[in-house]
């Protein structure tokens, strides 16, 4: 009995962790961006014709390693240079739900390959699309769209460690 | 009786005649404000004199102009033959308003259509700081660096210069001058890894007739057999080249983005480039020359005269580019051409404007970066402590804006006090590694700023550059991020990034007026004689900036780190304004 316990449990862990340790080892380049247009469309429709949105699938959801693969690369391709760690600042933030382009995986898939008129550089051809994915996963994990057993609980940076942060009203020791 | 009214006058009237002719400070004033700095002193000060301390409490709006723009409205308006002229940030709108009719109807409006794609290369928000006038045009730099040159009277362009690249991260957003029949203008781009210049057009043609780097072999950098630096440390060949590792030079900052004075009789151009990239000084062992460092040059041919280096191997972001203001002062017995410069760590220099000697350079702002400067060899003595790099450094003072940022200062002969607005804000940061990629941001320094020491974000002081130290300051909430400007009848003028346009007694800092605008000001207060004869005074209010991307960029704060660290010390400025640009103009009834 306690044996089956046990091998139940490992059985659910094994089981409901499997795709939060997923590690593509040889990615496949996936090719939205080059056979369909991904960028949002307009709720707005002329005699209420159909225009379904495309959905994909993030091939990298709920993969913890990917997340921080994209957390890297993040940082790695500058894009915290312009959206600082999600808040923004030459660029806008992407840690909101009001976004310019739209926010779904192939929606910001689309942004990062093109580019964005008002400053956002197209990096289609510079990030290979797998690691793309991967920061597409990134940014949705900032906005709490990837499962907490996904995501880093707290990083080890000052940006995202509150406790170090100096209150406004005169941190400085004379 | 009869003697000794007579004589006092005689004195009284012979006076400004000899210090008008011999000090710089002291030139002509016809009521119209050509350049952004007013003079080629950049003193900022106005001799007009209908608005006083007794009246100025009755100062009432005269009119507004909205720009239709949510960035941050920096610009210095400029008012030349009963025409207002006003530069917006991105898209860089050219206003002209008739100030012969009531209610200042527009002339024309020039807009040059710069890239929209320029707003991702503008580090601090898509500001303009304004423009120069001259001989019949008006001359600016758009955000996709290029230079313009506009009829004042049409509203035709004359020519536009293209001068930069945005896929090399270059940007342009200073006031340009002219002088000797040169535009002078400087790139910007100090966090994007560009190689910084400055260049000069032929004001008729726009014609590139020279361009100095900041940074590679004395060639590049206009050094030749003219260069005489006062100190040991500028002297050697190449010093552009062999104070960086490898070939980092190329993408190493140095931009000449902020103010340039001029000297007619020395014929010498003034100005400080840039801080050196990227911020993580890790990556650029050496004193990285000729960032963060002050340029004399001359103004036809960019010919290096002297340099000074404010900041060897800044770790701090400390451009060198904030205003130089020429003055003449009476400085150890004996009268001094001079140089004032607040400088981005804290400290105001007094520099000898001859040949740049450091005559003092005592802290106008909390700072515990540096202990001093060696009057001997010139050299910043660096806390070793505050260093920055790959750790985590805390509680370094000022934070990267400085002690004061571009905010330009004024200076009053009346008072020879220097009026500076300026920020009070430590910070802490971690470095990592800065990936170079042309065109986007080349920085590797996490950053959190927050207020100083007493809590205030920012001060308005007055200095006095004779004593070196500060006569009175008034506390800010928030950063005092726009300019300063001084009048004969002893009032300056500033605004807050909470939307009030204040008067302030020169002498002693009491308020005596004060406006609530529609927005945060960080835009150059003027003055100016209307066509009916009367004292105007004109401000743009319309938050933004470095400071005010928190409002103006939409950021969401609760990333400290966002707009390069400024977001940590200004969360709650979205609480106190909004963002939109109008121009407002204020007279006694
Ligand atoms: C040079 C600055 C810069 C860099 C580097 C940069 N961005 Fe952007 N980004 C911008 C700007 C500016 C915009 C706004 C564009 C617009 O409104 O047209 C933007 C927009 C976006 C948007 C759309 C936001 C919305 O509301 O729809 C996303 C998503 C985005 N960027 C992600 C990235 C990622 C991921 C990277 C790194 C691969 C990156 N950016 C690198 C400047 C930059």
């Amino acid at each position: 009995m306690r044996t089956l316990c046990i091998f139940g449990v490992c059985f659910f862990v094994v089981f409901t962790s499997c795709q939060r340790e997923k590690r593509d080892l040889r990615p496949v380049p996936t090719r939205l961006a080059i056979y369909s247009d991904a960028a949002r469309q307009s709720p707005l429709r002329p005699g209420g014709a159909e225009q379904p949105q495309l959905r994909v699938t993030n091939p990298y959801n709920g993969s913890a390693y990917d997340i921080a693969e994209g957390e890297r690369l993040y940082e790695w391709y500058n894009c915290s240079g312009c959206h600082s760690h999600g808040g923004g600042g030459i660029g806008p933030p992407l840690i909101k739900t009001d976004w310019i382009y739209g926010g779904e995986p192939e929606n910001l898939f689309d942004t990062i390959v093109k580019g964005r008129p008002n400053g956002m550089p197209s990096w289609g051809g510079r990030i290979p699309e797998y690691q793309i994915w991967q920061i597409v996963a990134f940014i949705r994990s900032m906005n709490g769209q990837q499962p907490r057993s996904a995501t880093a609980s707290r990083a080890d940076t000052i940006e995202q460690n509150p406790q170090t942060i100096q209150n406004r009203t005169g941190g400085a020791t004379k | 009786m009869r003697t000794s009214r007579y004589i006092p006058t005689w004195i009284v009237l012979l006076l400004p005649v000899l210090s008008a002719y011999a000090q710089i400070q002291n030139q002509p004033d016809d009521g119209q404000w050509t350049m952004a700095a007013k003079n080629y002193a950049s003193t900022r000060f106005s001799a007009l004199d209908q608005i006083n301390s007794g009246n100025v409490r009755n100062l009432k709006l005269a009119w507004t102009f909205s720009t239709g723009l949510t960035h941050g409205h920096e610009a210095a308006p400029l008012i030349v033959n009963n025409t207002i002229y006003i530069v917006t940030p991105w898209p860089n709108y050219l206003y002209a308003l008739d100030l012969s009719k009531p209610g200042a109807p527009m002339k024309w409006v020039y807009e040059p259509d710069p890239t929209p794609a320029a707003q991702g290369v503008a580090c601090c928000d898509v500001v303009n700081r304004g423009a120069a006038y001259y001989n019949g045009k008006i001359y600016y730099n758009t955000l996709d660096a290029q230079t313009v040159a506009v009829d004042a009277n049409t509203g035709k362009e004359i020519w536009k210069t293209k001068l930069g690249d945005i896929n090399l991260g270059e940007s342009m957003t200073m006031a340009p001058i002219v002088a000797k029949g040169k535009v002078i203008a400087g790139n910007s781009g100090g966090e994007f890894g560009v190689r910084g210049w400055m260049a000069g057009l032929d004001a008729d043609t726009g014609k590139i007739a020279w361009r100095a780097y900041a940074t590679g072999p004395d060639s590049d950098v206009l050094i030749g057999s003219n260069f005489k630096p006062f100190y040991q440390a500028a002297r050697g060949k190449d010093l552009g080249v062999k104070t960086w590792p490898g070939e980092t030079w190329k993408i190493g900052g140095g931009t000449g983005w902020s103010w340039i004075s001029y000297d007619p009789d020395l014929d010498l151009i003034y100005y400080g480039t840039s801080n050196p990239g990227p911020w993580n000084p890790e990556q650029r062992p050496g004193d990285n020359k000729w960032t963060s460092t002050l340029f004399a040059r001359r103004p036809e041919t960019g010919e290096a005269i002297w340099a000074y280096q404010f900041n060897p191997h800044d770790d701090h972001d400390y451009d060198a580019v904030n205003e130089n203001i020429l003055l003449d002062l009476n400085i150890g017995g004996r009268s001094r051409k001079v140089l004032a410069h607040p400088d981005r760590n804290g400290r105001m220099y007094i520099l000898d404007r001859t040949n740049g000697e450091v005559l003092s350079a005592e802290p106008f702002a909390y700072q515990n970066t540096s202990e001093g400067v060696d009057l001997k060899t010139g050299r910043l003595k660096v806390n070793p402590n505050k260093a920055s790099g790959y750790k985590t450094l805390r509680d370094a003072c000022p934070a990267p804006p400085g002690g004061k940022d571009w905010q330009p200062s004024a200076y009053s002969p009346k008072t020879g006090l220097i009026y500076i607005p300026h920020n009070n804000l430590c910070y802490e940061s971690q470095g990592v590694r800065a990936n170079y990629i042309s065109g986007t941001p080349f920085v590797g320094m996490n950053v959190r700023m927050y207020a100083g020491p007493g809590g205030n974000r920012g001060a308005f002081s007055a200095w006095d550059p004779v004593k070196a130290k500060t006569l009175w300051e008034v506390k800010e909430m928030f950063p005092a991020w726009s300019g300063a400007l001084v009048t004969a009848t002893n009032i300056v003028f500033y605004g807050t990034m909470d939307g009030w346009f204040k008067a302030l007694d020169a002498t002693n800092g009491k308020l005596l007026w004060q406006f609530k605008t529609g927005s945060g000001i960080i835009g150059q207060p003027v003055t100016y004689k209307g066509p009916d004869g009367k004292q105007y005074v004109a401000v743009l209010s319309g938050v933004g900036g470095w400071a005010g991307t928190v409002v103006a960029g939409g950021i969401n704060t609760v990333d400290g780190t966002a707009a390069l660290g400024f977001t940590n010390a200004m969360t709650d400025l979205g609480k106190y304004t909004t963002k939109g640009g109008t121009l407002y103009v204020f007279s006694l009834p």
